[in-house]
């Protein structure tokens, strides 16, 4: 803008730079002080008209005052010094050549009215400020909040909806809170958890760091332990945890709270303990099993010094024949009823009872004192079987057999141990059964022997181990051989040459009696075929085979027979089938069925070992039988001369007997020409022994034969 | 979960706050007593605070129109404080209706009053962020929405830089930021020294202690120290002088003596 010099525009203007330069040091604002001129040339024109004007205008000079708070003159001191300069100058500068002294009075009156103006807008805007700051105090606090809010209920939902149990509690051990699966994993009863002090939750199982643990961290001296841990519900059930405790510190590192993280591991812990429990028991009686039991004696054999076992091993007599006789099922609730009173035997402390298998049970005693309680305990098992078990109305009586092993602990392994026991309750057996032995060490290195060949015994079979001698039999009338009895051999690779006293009887338990009689059979046969065809001139040739008891009640006895018989092409009278007296004894209809069906097709039967027995007399004439065997008993006392003359009446007497019933005699044992020639004069027809000849190869009856033959 | 890092526990206007007492020495009335307690203790060691928070103002007046006058239409100005007269924006917008602004401050009532004020204003927005994450600043959806870094950004921290200590890696955070820049871009800063004040160090030091004691320490660095914020910049003359030096629109001899405290600079990436 133009303004002539010292015009009233000029005047104006300079007014107006007074004016900035008064009050610019009292402003805050970041105008420059031309700047602020110019802001503050207009409200100068505004006040040099209001000077001038006819009325006086309170309004506008207010307006004017507040104008200046517009312009950010909000110091105080920007008004009073606007105040001053409007004293000073405004009727200097813009007054005209009006009266002055009323321009002063105007002058002073425009003040009072812009300074009430200044205060006023000055407050307004104040408080225009104030409410602002604090909507925006308030605004912030609600983002925080909501920000805060937002982050909490995040915490809050993973807190409640964690699948672990939560706790939190002070370094006293007041619980402080805790969250849903924690309160579910106690019971569901929040108030029976929350308030509860963490000290009260001891559980007898506690490993015994547990509470150290505990303590350490409370002390500040663990940030976190970690351990399985059992506790009482309020029900008083168990719960089972993997329990993480962590010590939570405050903003300067000072323990504050600890903090529990709890996974419930009752189930898997159950289900272990089921899988456990029936990976160590017997499914059908629920007593221990063969592993739980080995876990249980090598414990017991490894205990300290001073501590000893004592061992029961009990197999049941005759188990097998109440199995094939009355049924597995009935079997099976025997032998539940069998556990069920071994267990009540065992009741006391480091007793345990177990099924081993099939019908063998044990019965495991620990201690200082197993010499004495061993024997009890058997005692109470042997008691326990007495009364009579009840099955399907019938009443059984049970027996069994035990063998006893006790000893030091620390001197020998489980399965020596239960070696020991098995053949000392083999020996129980044998002797009769119903009783019990205890462990011997001779007896045990003889059966240790027995117990490997009925082991080797299979494989014998078939790998040829076996072989026939035979004993030739020799008419006590001419001297001439008659035939041989077959005996046959065992070549055990580490005993040497066995003779069938060593393992028959084993065969014979075993079953393998009938492959291995089959074996002799036919070999004997072909022999005797071998013998007619060479030697047809000396007579009809006849081997004689033994049938063990077992072989006599095999059903394919006949059949065999037959079968070999004919595939050898011998006729059935050069066999001679020896069956013990015992064996007979007492023998009904069906057991001597297929001995007469031989018998009727020429096939000779003799009574072995006659004369041990005890045989009905009166029942040889029922016997499908055509020769005597007298035992060498009778024998032997005729080795010597004179002969026991009792002996020599009562075999004078069983052969007239015999002869009486059309059957010949033979004797086994003869040692002596007297024996030979005391037994012809008897009436004895054939007779075998060391005198004649010993059991050898076939090749040296050939020989005798021949000799015989020639002599 | 990671509370954001701006959101404090709780807003505690019983503290004072930086923000708050800079509008009381402008004048202002956006604040609280504890603020203009807090102020008057250290006005007591250094009278001229409110001078030199003008100076600072009218500092960044200029520079902003600088920046305009060069071209540039983005703005980012960190440590943006209570909008109070002769904001960037108003300044920037009024260069160029269509310049763009972002806000930055750690001071949730700030950024509220910053909100209520920048309502309506489609170029000009606020982030909650602090200097010390850059990284938070660059990738607030803000900046995502207002500026593009592609192009040159006028980069203000002004009054700002003094009160982030050393432990927290001012200069780290300076290059972090001058590496998102492109070329031509500007860095505006001021800081506080004890160089340039009409009163010895030991007569003002006491206004620090009030800073420490509010939890907002004041680090006065040496004209060396600051210039070393420009590493990566060339500077715009007059280069690092006192406030009222720097291209001044009135004589400098005019100003107030305590104007001259401290130093102010315009840095342009290469």
């Amino acid at each position: 803008m133009s303004a002539e010099p010292d015009g009233p525009e000029d005047r104006l203007r300079r007014f107006a730079t007074i004016w900035s330069r008064a009050v610019f040091p009292a402003t805050s604002t970041s105008l420059t002080r031309p700047e602020l001129e110019e802001r503050l040339l207009p409200l100068a024109r505004r006040l040099s008209e209001a000077l001038r004007a006819r009325a006086f205008d309170a309004d506008e000079a207010r307006a004017i005052g507040a104008a200046l708070v517009d312009a950010h003159c909000t110091e105080p001191e920007a008004l009073s010094r606007t105040l001053d300069c409007v004293d000073a100058y405004l009727v200097l500068y813009c007054g005209d050549d009006g009266p002055q002294e009323d321009l002063r009075a105007r002058s002073s009156r425009l003040q009072h009215a812009m300074a009430a103006g200044y205060a006023q807008a000055l407050r307004e805007r104040t408080l225009a400020e104030q409410e602002a700051i604090s909507a925006a105090a308030l605004a912030a606090q609600g983002v925080v909040a909501q920000a805060l809010h937002a982050s909490e209920a995040r915490f809050r939902a993973v807190f409640e909806g964690a699948a672990i149990g939560i706790g939190i509690a002070d370094l006293e051990g007041n619980i402080l809170q805790v969250n849903g699966a924690l309160v579910r994993m106690f019971g569901g009863a929040e108030q029976l958890v929350r308030g509860r002090n963490v000290l009260e939750w001891t559980h007898p199982e506690d490993a015994p760091q547990v509470w150290k643990l505990y303590e350490e961290l409370v002390r500040g001296e663990r940030e976190h332990y970690h351990v399985e841990k059992a506790f009482y519900r309020p029900d008083g059930t168990v719960l089972w945890t993997n329990l993480t405790v962590s010590l939570l510190r405050d903003a300067d590192g000072n323990p504050e709270y600890q903090l529990a993280l709890m996974e419930d591991t009752t189930e898997r812990r159950l289900l272990n303990l089921r899988l456990r429990y029936e990976a160590t028991h017997d499914a059908l009686t629920g007593l221990p099993n063969r592993t739980l039991f080995f876990e249980r004696l090598e414990k017991a054999l490894g205990a300290g010094a001073g501590q000893r076992f004592g061992l029961c091993y009990l197999d049941l007599d005759g188990f097998k024949t109440i199995n094939d006789s009355l049924g597995h099922a009935a079997g099976d609730r025997l032998l539940v009823e069998v556990a069920d009173r071994l267990q009540a035997c065992a009741t006391a402390p480091g007793e345990m009872v177990a099924r081993l298998g099939g019908d063998e049970f044990v019965a495991l005693t620990t201690g200082p004192d197993t010499q004495r309680e061993v024997d009890e305990l058997a005692s109470r098992i042997m008691n326990a079987l007495v009364a009579p078990i009840s099955i399907d109305g019938r009443e059984l009586t049970v027996r069994g057999s035990i063998g006893i092993v006790e000893g030091p602990a620390g001197e020998r392994s489980p399965a020596e141990v239960l070696r020991s026991a098995d053949i000392t309750m083999y020996r129980a057996k044998s002797a009769g059964g119903n009783r019990f032995e205890l462990a011997d060490p001779e007896a045990d290195a003889r059966a240790i022997t027995r117990h490997g060949l009925t082991t080797a015994l299979p494989t014998a079979l078939d790998r040829g181990e076996f072989f026939i001698e035979y004993q030739p039999l020799v008419h006590l009338g001419d001297g001439s051989v008659r035939g041989a009895e077959a005996l046959v051999r065992w070549l055990h690779p580490q005993h040497g040459v066995l003779g069938p006293d060593r393992f028959i009887p084993l065969a014979e338990h075993t079953g393998l009696i009938v492959p291995l009689g089959r074996w002799v059979l036919e070999q004997s046969v072909r022999q005797a075929k071998d013998w007619r065809e060479r030697h047809a001139d000396a007579g009809p040739l006849r081997i004689n085979v033994n049938l063990s008891p077992c072989q006599l009640t095999h059903p394919g006895l006949v059949q065999d027979t037959v079968d070999i018989l004919e595939r050898t092409g011998v006729d059935p009278d050069a066999l001679c089938l020896e069956v013990t007296e015992s064996a007979l004894i007492g023998a009904d209809d069906d057991l001597l069925k297929p001995l007469r069906r031989l018998a009727e097709m020429g096939v000779d039967i003799a009574l072995d070992d006659f004369g041990t027995g005890y045989s009905n007399l009166a029942n040889l004439r029922r016997l499908p039988v055509s020769v005597l065997k007298l035992d060498r008993s009778f024998t032997q006392s005729m080795q010597q001369f004179p002969a026991d003359p009792v002996d020599l009446k009562i075999v004078e007497g069983i052969v007239s007997l015999a002869h009486s019933l059309n059957l010949a005699v033979t004797v086994e044992g003869v040692e002596t020409g007297a024996q030979a020639e005391q037994l012809r004069i008897l009436g004895c027809d054939t007779a075998q022994g060391w005198y004649y000849a010993r059991p050898g190869p076939p090749e040296r009856l050939h020989e005798l034969a021949l000799v015989d033959a020639t002599g | 979960m990671e509370r954001p890092a701006w959101a404090p526990r709780s807003i505690d206007i019983s503290v004072p706050s930086v923000s708050r007492i800079y509008d009381y020495y402008l004048g202002g009335s956006h604040n609280f007593e504890v603020d203009r307690e807090a102020a008057r203790r250290a006005m007591e060691f250094m009278p001229g605070l409110p001078k030199i928070m003008q100076a600072n103002r009218a500092f960044m007046r200029r520079a902003v129109r600088f920046a305009a006058a060069e071209g540039i239409t983005q703005f980012l100005d960190i440590g943006s404080g209570i909008p109070t007269f002769g904001n960037v924006h108003e300044v920037a917008q009024a260069a160029d209706p269509e310049a763009r602004v972002v806000y930055v401050d750690h001071d949730p009532v700030a950024v509220a009053h910053s909100q209520a004020v920048l309502e309506g204003n489609e170029r000009a927005d606020v982030v909650a962020a602090d200097l010390r994450k850059p990284h938070e600043i660059l990738a607030s959806p803000q900046v995502e929405r207002l500026i593009d870094l592609n192009r040159p950004v006028a980069l203000l921290m002004v009054a700002i830089l003094h009160f982030v200590e050393e432990a927290d890696d001012p200069y780290g955070a300076v290059a972090e930021l001058r590496d998102a820049l492109a070329p031509g871009s500007l860095l505006v800063l001021t800081h506080a020294s004890y160089e340039g004040m009409p009163l010895p160090a030991e007569r003002t030091g006491g206004a620090v202690g009030v800073y420490k004691d509010i939890r907002n320490p004041l680090i006065m660095r040496s004209r060396e120290e600051i210039a070393r914020f420009f590493e990566g910049y060339d500077m715009v003359e007059p280069g690092l002088v006192s406030m009222p030096r720097w291209r001044p629109d009135t004589a400098p001899e005019e100003e107030d003596p305590w104007a001259f405290s401290g130093y102010a600079g315009v840095g342009r990436t290469a």
